[in-house]
């Protein structure tokens, strides 16, 4: 489904992403874990262009979703966008109602059927889980929800553009344990329809909720394996370390 | 030691912060003190009064009717109530016309009894005479005091300070012809300040921005004085010229020159908030497939809308309030406006212009101050209802 080949990174001269090899396959979670620093968020943004925002970076080498590669000329960045949502690490709603929010992709997209929009916004705040909580207060703004509450409806504002990919950053490393956990909980139910790729610091949710994970260290990757091999029994001494919190 | 050094520097901030909010507060509490005084001030100049026949049924005369009645324009007496009779105005000007120097004595000790004589020869007489020498004799009346009527203040349509017998303290031109010139000074800032804000904020290349931001920046350091004589020098030759205006001197000169100078202002506010709209919030927006315009009015200019209102009100503000290049450019003629393209006179430079030539104390000066609180409330208003406004585009 998402797969690099010699994928080198640079900002400026600092060399971020080294020779990364990778295949990730459709309809799992995989989570990238490692040190501060060593490139997760890095390799994580490759995939829905979000580096061509810095200026002065470079990448060498393929990057492809379903074989194509997202670096051709011919890409067009917004449809690739809308193919691969993205959630970040602090819930970062617009300042707009909840439902405008979740109904941005859609309405950028030119699309203007009321109808359509709201049954697409009913259904993603419930693969979001967050129906239930804000179905009475659609027309209030987006700031007036818990951050957890947050979260979740930039969740929902990713898969109401019906994307394939949905990359997490740290989704839930600003949240109470209560908000982790239905997120956790929200990955797993949404595993079945799509790809995700999330980044994490906690180790045990690395190990709860992913199918493979990728062990990145100073722009490396590692180790990449199904998840209860890196935990169990990782084949590279870094690793090992490092999940064991012997490094890091 | 040092939690006692704190603790000074806490008490040092919250004095100031006292002292501060107390001298403005002082402002204000002077300001509307000295503008209340105004309208306990009589309608006629200050040691005058007003004088009719002793058998004339008028007793009283407002503003307005003292100085059409000066101006002839009122030439009978049934038009302000009193018999049909004609008027005849007279001032001392005219007394001395009539009698010779002899005949008034040495420190004019005749003239009461001359008034007596010629009250009873005309009887439709009305004279404007300074207090020392109103004769105290049944054949001559001395109209009532009125005070100056609040009505008459915001709804006159003459600022004519100095007339005589009754000073015209009309608001409307001097409103008008501030809301005129500063409305135009906005419409034509604000859509270029908005648009070179949003090229600095979002499209700008950094090496361009570095260019750009510390010369808007300087032209905010300029003082209005300068722009004023750029105004008077090139702007205003050049509108007299090109709409072949009688003269060039007009609102429209008055709006560009404030346009010019509430730029910097709006600029940099806007630029500011545009750009502390938050990296992921722009990333959140681009990673939906939204295009970059799509992401500058959607998200990035409802983001930093409390500031861009800040930039409007502060450009507004500048507008209404700035003074000196107004004065300069504007052609200061106390009318109401009725096209761009005549003088207009603002009620700041009318502040200028004339508080030094009114004697303080007097009407006039109070009057001014009454000008100062108009000001002082425009602006209150004004930035009342931006934050308002930004308030509710947030909230829904
Ligand atoms: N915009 C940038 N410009 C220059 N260097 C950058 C930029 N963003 C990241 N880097 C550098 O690239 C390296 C990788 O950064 P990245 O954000 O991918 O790390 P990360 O693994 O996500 O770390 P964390 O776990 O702290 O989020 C870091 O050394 C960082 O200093
Ligand atoms: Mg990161």
């Amino acid at each position: 489904m998402l797969e690099t080949r010699k994928v080198n990174f640079y900002y400026g001269d600092f060399h971020a992403l080294k020779e990364i090899n990778i295949k990730i396959p459709a309809n799992s979670v995989t989570a990238f874990i490692g040190p501060s620093g060593c490139g997760k968020s890095t390799f994580l943004r490759l995939f829905n262009r979000m580096n061509d925002l810095i200026p002065d970076t470079r990448l060498t080498g393929e990057c492809l979703i379903r074989g194509e590669n997202i670096y051709h000329k011919s890409v067009d960045v917004s449809v690739l966008r809308k193919k691969t949502g993205m959630v970040f690490q602090k819930p970062n709603p617009f300042p707009k109602t909840i439902f405008e929010n979740v109904a941005y992709g859609l309405r950028v997209d030119g699309i203007s059927n009321r109808s359509f929009i709201a049954d697409r916004v009913e259904q993603s705040l419930k693969s979001a889980a967050l129906w239930d909580e804000v179905k009475d207060k659609l027309k209030k703004s987006a700031f007036e929800l818990s951050g957890g509450q947050q979260q979740r409806l930039c969740i929902a504002r990713a898969l109401a553009i019906s994307p394939s990919v949905i990359l997490m950053d740290e989704p839930a490393s600003a949240l109470d344990p209560i908000s982790t956990s239905k997120i956790e909980d929200l990955i797993h139910t949404l595993k079945k329809d799509y790809t995700i790729v999330i980044v994490t610091h906690n180790m045990q949710q690395a190990a709860r909720i992913s199918d493979k994970t990728g062990f990145f260290m100073l722009g490396e990757l590692i180790e990449y394996d199904d998840t209860k091999k890196i935990f169990l029994n990782p084949s590279k001494e870094e690793t090992q370390n490092y999940i064991t919190g012997r490094f890091g | 030691m040092r939690r006692a050094i704190e603790k000074v520097v806490e008490g040092l901030l919250t004095v100031s912060g006292a002292t501060t909010s107390a001298i403005i507060l002082l402002i204000v509490v002077f300001l509307f003190k000295e503008g209340a005084g105004f309208f306990r001030h009589s309608n006629v100049e200050n040691g005058y009064s007003l004088c009719v026949s002793g058998k004339n049924p008028v007793y009283r005369l407002s503003s307005d009717e003292i100085k059409k009645i000066f101006d002839y324009e009122i030439v009978s007496w049934d038009e302000v109530g009193g018999e049909s009779i004609e008027i005849v105005p007279f001032r001392m000007g005219n007394i001395m016309e009539r009698y010779s120097e002899e005949e008034l004595g040495e420190d004019y000790i005749n003239l009461p009894a001359k008034i007596i004589e010629v009250t009873k020869e005309i009887p439709g007489i009305i004279l404007f005479l300074p207090l020392q020498y109103i004769p105290d004799d049944v054949s001559v009346k001395k109209i009532e005091d009125s005070r100056i009527d609040v009505s008459d203040f915001f709804a006159g349509t003459d600022w004519i300070p100095t007339a005589t017998p009754s000073p015209q303290f009309g608001l409307l031109p001097l409103l008008l012809g501030t809301l005129w010139v500063g409305l135009f000074a906005i419409i034509i800032a604000l859509p270029l300040g908005l648009g070179v804000a949003i090229y600095m904020a979002e499209l700008a290349t950094p090496r361009i921005r570095n260019v750009l931001k510390p010369m808007i920046e300087l032209l905010a350091g300029i003082p209005s004085v300068v722009y004023g004589f750029f105004g008077l020098v090139v702007l205003v030759p050049f509108i007299q010229r090109t709409l072949n205006l009688p003269v060039g001197e007009t609102a429209f000169a008055g709006s560009i020159v404030l346009a010019i100078m509430s730029l910097p202002t709006i600029i940099t506010v806007a630029e500011d908030a545009m750009r502390n709209t938050p990296q992921t919030v722009r990333e959140a927006s681009l990673g939906l497939g939204a295009s970059h315009w799509q992401t500058i009015y959607r998200v990035i200019i409802p983001y930093s809308l409390s500031g861009i209102s800040a930039a409007v009100v502060l450009g507004i503000g500048r507008a209404v309030g700035e003074t000196m290049a107004v004065l300069m450019v504007t052609g200061n003629a106390a009318v109401i406006p009725q096209t761009l393209f005549e003088p207009v006179r603002t009620i700041p430079a009318t502040i200028a212009a004339e508080l030094g030539e009114a004697p303080a104390g007097g009407a006039h000066y109070n009057a001014l101050f009454v000008l100062g609180c108009i000001l002082f409330i425009i602006t209150v208003v004004v930035s009342i209802s931006a934050e308002l406004i930004s308030k509710k585009r947030v909230d829904s």
